[in-house]
Formats: C-alpha cells, structure tokens, sequence
C-alpha cells in the first residue's frame, strides 16, 4: 500500500489553565494533550483509545479546529490547518468532518432533520438552492439507510440508532474526506451498535473515505481500524497495526488495557487487574513515565526518564524504558 | 443443580408502567430464582425491563410503576404486599443495592468513616450482642468502618475514613458503597451496572473485587449489566431478558456455548470482541420495540430470522427444553 498521508500530526499539545486561588502566585493548567505526533494515511481507520481524560476527544476538536492548539502543527493534505484563510477554512470544513458520541446532544431538538441537514450545505456554499439542497439531504439519508420520511421529523421522534444514522449523514452531506468518529457508538445498544459499525464501513468503503475512530471500546477499535495509537495522559504511549497491538502489545499500559477487557466466554481465563489504581492527574503529571505510579513493572528510571515514543519495529511505536519486560516475553 | 437454599424466588412477576396517563406491562410474567453464593446474571438491552426487576426485589420502584401479579421471596418470605416499614427493615439488613453512579450515593458533607458509623448507629447489634458505652460504639464503629473497607480491598483505610467522597476515584467511591452494603451482612446483593461509568482498567478491579468476594464472603449475587463479558467472567446462571420477559434462563457455560433463543444467540454474535478476530459481527436488524405499542405474539418476531406462523399471533410460553433451562420461543414449544 502506497502511504499518502492526508493528515499530519506534529507535537500537538493543549494546555487549559485552571482558575487557582488569588494565594497562589503560580497558574495552573491541565495538559490535556501534551506533544502528540501521528499520521493518517488515506483511505485508512486510524483508532485512538484510551481511559476518559487521557486527551482522546481534545484530539479531535483540536483536529476540526474548534479549539486552537497551544503548541504543535496539523497538516491537512499537506497545508498547516493554522494557516488557513476564511475560503480555505471553508474549503477545510468541507473536507473534514466530525460525528459526536452522542446525537441528541449534536441535534437542536426543536429543528426537522431535513433543516439540520440542509443547513451546511448553505454555510458551506455546497447547495446554490433549496431544491438542490434537499435532493441532498435526500441522497444523504438514502446512503444511511433511513427513509426520506424521517426527514420531516424532530429529534425525539426518532430512536437512539437512527439518531446516530442523522448525524452521520449531515457530516456525509458535504462529501468530506476525513470523518472523525469521536464514540460514535457508545450510547446505542449492542444491537443496534453492530448496524451502525457495518454501516460506517460500508460507507468508507463506497465513498473512499478516511476515519480517525475515537473510542474507549477496544474491540470496536480493533475490528475497524487499520492502525492504533493508545493515549495515556495526554501522550500517545503505544501505536502498531492494529493486529499487531492487540496480540503483541509493547507498553505494559496497553497489556493492562487489553487484559482488562472481560472475555465473553465463561470458559476463558478470569481477568486480571495488571494497571494499579486509578490514572494519575493531568494538573501534576507524575515524574519521569506517566504510568510508572500504576505500573507494576516499575524500575527507578520510570520515576526519573521520561521515556521517548520510539520505533522499535517497522510501524511499531512505543514509549516504555522495558517494552519486552511488559510483553512478558 | 444447585441444591443449597434459595435466597431469591421471583414468580410471575408483572409491573405496569404509567406512560402518558395509561398502565403499561412493563415486566410480563418474570421468574427467576438466585440460590445462596451463587451469581445471576440479568442481561439485556436498555428498556429490557432488568432494572424493574431488579427494583421490584426491595420495593424501591418508581412511583409511576405499580406491581399487578406475582410473587417475590427473600428466603422464603414474601415480600409483596409488605408494609412501607417492614419493607425499610427488609432494606436495611437482607438486601444490599449497588448502583452505577456513586457519586449520587454517597453523602458529600459526611466524611466515609462518618458514613459507615451511621450505618452502626441505627443498628448497633451489627457491632455484637455486648451493651457497651457512646463512646465504645463510637471506637468499634470507626473500627469496623477500617475493617470493611480492608474487605473491598481499599488501600490505605485508615486514611479513606477520614476522607470525604470529592476525594475519591470513581473507583474508591464505588467500593466503599460495596463496602457500605456488606456491613449489613446482607443475604443479597444487587449490582445494578456498577462499572458502567468506570474505565476498564478500573472496572477490572471492581470485577476482580466481587469476583473474591464471592469466594471469601459467600456473597449472593444479582449482577445486572449489558456486557456479555462481565457476565461470562462472574455469573453461574444468566437470564436475558427482551422487552419486559426472560426469554432464555440457563447456566452461564450452555448459554455461551448453546444459545437456544434466537435473540439470545444474535446478541452474542452482534457484539465485537476482542476474541473474534477479524471475523464480521453479525447486526440484529431492526429495533427494541417500544413498551407502549409492541408487536404482536412473540416481541422479538420482527427481528427474527426463524420467525414463523405462530410467532406473530401467540406469546411463546416458556418451556424446559432440557434440565436447568427454560426457553420462550415457538421454535421449542413446537418440538415438545
């Protein structure tokens, strides 16, 4: 496969300062995204898991740019998203899209589907008219598998699935490039979470899309993506070819995340609990390894070296002073 | 199968809803039976009509939900029909209920160890038969708050006592709720999607937690969660429930191994698992009917790919179709 990159991602970090007393003479912040680097090749599903608060969803929106980095470039098909002008943004928006975990909370309860679709396209300057906008919508609706009936509807008229199915088609609408999927499964039931799956790879592969597949479920990350990055405090820990990392992980983090997940299969050996307490805070970010407090690999170079994320094998990338120790091998 | 006591016997358990000024059936005729130190798994999809179950037991349902038939007995007591105070005592010494958010559980402006001596000061005897003093309680309780919270495996104790719940993880709260229900040595114990809102790696400690203390306790347990997975690491037996019935009941293991109900065996191969490797999940197609307006005859026969004539007239009765399972679809009924 040739690699293209259409997004490019260098030592992107996000720091919220946090309102401390008029005592302390120092401002606090939270590095909720702290010197990231990855690239997304075309027509791939890059996944990125990770416990809540390890930076995932900032990611995101600092990659759709509704919130501006505080360090760090993003390339989008080779031009630096900071710098783009009113019409490029345009042009960027167009390009790349967005689809929330939840869709009620993405949808204005009191606007019709077919207004909330319609809507970008005059914003976008995709749709000239009404009638060509709608015919639009319509198109849109049809590739999600909903009936064009639908679009006379409010929100809550509609179920939790087909929700979901609108907001795929609104970022579809404009015939984007790059969607990103921030949980765009997390608040459907099982069953209707493998429509939507099927549904979302379908769609990537009839209309050559790219995804950045954002999740805490592992097995949904690892059934549609081609790579894996696994974020820990706001740095990416881990990143391999999704087969690889989920039968070899390097860093004992991503072991720990893996082993944590219940197997559906009484049968199938009891969990173990390999990460130790709970993940440390983002404001006082641990000396050294920020996983060294839970991991039980431990050395004293943990407590004092940062580690650096390094390519130990083709593709392979991890941040651990011990990545064989954590393999168990 | 099991031959030790029953702690829990749900009978023809039926709950009405009220929806819009109009009684709904929310629970259809549940049965199910959880025997001392073992596990039950409540599987479903939301609006399954677990949680109700789960509810009925202590008789905490919502004050739109009314129970209209059946029978529900903790150690061979009926508990429906019982007075509000009768029920309070039932609450507070034979069932514990763990629920998915602790935050909302726990008392904000009362440290942990405070919590618990609570528990102490309206029931003292759980400190043991001696009459003591104020002030010997007092030390006992603080002692037992320490000791209990040592049980669920709480580093550092002595510390979390004089700790207020701001303080806390979601998974330290969680535990000290655990811990504040098994200070009444409860005979059940209700977990209500209790890792829901944690992460994995935390969630495998909680799991890893009731998994021991199943083990170290005897601990009786009624595990309602929406993950498979949890189901097949901690219950004995399971029920999955559809739209307001149990349509398969059977041990954990012929479950995963044999799933005999159609939707019981979509819902198994609708899930990614981490196992499966690249194989493709199969979706269920369709929809969880609403409560107020549901199919005709059997509930699940829109989405099922062996749906046949009776499906759509007649709700299937359950049947046994071998020891230790009951069945509720036509497919079976048919075959006996």
């Amino acid at each position: 496969m040739t690699r293209a990159p259409i997004l490019q991602v260098r030592g992107l970090s996000k720091r919220f300062p946090i309102r401390s007393s008029w005592l302390e003479r120092k401002p606090a912040f939270v590095k909720a995204v702290d010197g990231v680097d990855f690239q997304i090749d075309a027509g791939e599903t890059f996944g990125l898991v990770g416990e809540s608060g390890c930076g995932k969803t900032t990611v995101a929106t600092l990659l759709v740019k509704l919130l501006e980095p505080s360090g760090g470039e993003i390339r989008f098909a080779g031009q630096d998203t900071a710098r783009l002008n009113a019409a490029a943004i345009r042009e960027f928006r167009k390009q790349v899209q967005i689809v929330f975990q939840d869709p009620y909370g993405s949808l204005d309860p009191r606007q019709t589907m077919l207004s909330a679709l319609i809507e970008p396209l005059f914003v976008l300057g995709i749709a000239g008219s009404r009638a060509q906008a709608i015919e639009h919508a319509r198109r849109a609706f049809e590739m999600v598998g909903l009936d064009a009936e639908l679009l006379r509807r409010l929100p809550h008229e509609l179920s939790g699935g087909q929700r979901q199915r609108v907001v795929i088609a609104r970022a579809l609408a404009v015939g984007p490039r790059l969607i990103i999927l921030d949980e765009p499964t997390s608040s459907v039931d099982v069953s209707v979470q493998a429509q939507i799956l099927t549904l979302l790879e379908e769609l990537k592969r009839r209309q050559r899309l790219t995804y950045l597949l954002i999740s805490h479920n592992l097995a949904v990350v690892r059934h549609m993506s081609n790579t894996v990055a696994v974020m820990y405090l706001g740095r990416i820990v881990e990143q391999a070819e999704s087969a690889t990392l989920f039968s070899a992980p390097l860093h004992p983090y991503t072991a720990a995340l893996i082993s944590a997940i219940p197997i559906p299969d009484p049968d199938a050996p009891r969990l173990t609990a390999l990460a130790q307490g709970d993940v440390s805070s983002p404001v006082n970010t641990p000396s050294g390894c920020r996983y060294h407090p839970r991991c039980p690999y431990a050395q004293d170079v943990c407590r004092h070296d940062d580690p650096l994320l390094r390519e130990l094998q083709p593709g392979h990338r991890v941040a651990c002073h011990f990545p064989a120790v954590a393999a168990g091998r | 199968m099991n031959d030790r006591p029953a702690v829990l016997e749900i009978e023809g358990l039926n709950v009405e809803l009220s929806i819009s000024g109009r009684w709904v059936p929310a629970l259809n005729q549940v049965n199910l039976a959880i025997h001392r130190g073992e596990a039950l798994g409540l599987i479903g999809e939301s609006g399954s009509g677990k949680s109700l179950t789960a509810l009925s037991v202590p008789g905490l349902l919502p004050a739109n939900a009314r129970v209209t038939g059946g029978s529900i007995r903790l150690m061979g007591e009926e508990l429906l029909g019982k007075t509000e105070q009768e029920l309070n005592k039932l609450r507070s010494r034979s069932v514990a209920l763990v629920f998915q958010n602790p935050t909302s559980y726990l008392n904000p402006v009362l440290t942990i160890g405070q919590q618990i001596a609570e528990i102490f000061e309206v029931s003292p005897e759980l400190l043991g038969p001696a009459r003591m003093s104020r002030r010997e309680q007092r030390r006992l309780a603080r002692e037992k708050a320490v000791e209990y919270l040592r049980l669920v495996k709480t580093p550092d104790p002595e510390r979390i006592v004089r700790q207020y719940p701001f303080e806390l993880s979601g998974g330290m709260q969680q535990r000290t709720v655990i811990a504040m229900g098994l200070v009444r040595r409860p005979h059940l114990v209700i977990a209500d999607e209790i890792t829901t809102a944690l992460d994995v790696t935390v969630q495998a400690q909680i799991l890893a937690l009731l998994a021991e203390l199943r083990r170290s306790i005897d601990m009786t347990l009624l595990l309602i969660t929406h993950d498979m997975g949890i189901i097949a690491q901690l219950a004995d037996s399971v029920a999955v429930m559809y739209s307001g019935s149990v349509i398969e009941y059977a041990d954990a293991r012929s479950l995963f191994r044999t799933p005999k109900h159609p939707y019981a065996k979509a819902l198994l191969e609708a899930v990614p698992t981490l196992q499966s490797g690249d194989t493709i999940f199969r979706p269920i197609p369709g929809g969880i009917p609403a409560i107020t307006d549901p199919p005709p005859g059997c509930r699940y026969h829109p989405r099922c790919s062996h749906a046949f004539a009776p499906c759509s007239v007649t709700v299937p009765a359950p049947v046994l179709p071998e020891a230790g399972r009951v069945v509720a679809c036509h497919l079976y009924s048919a075959a006996s």
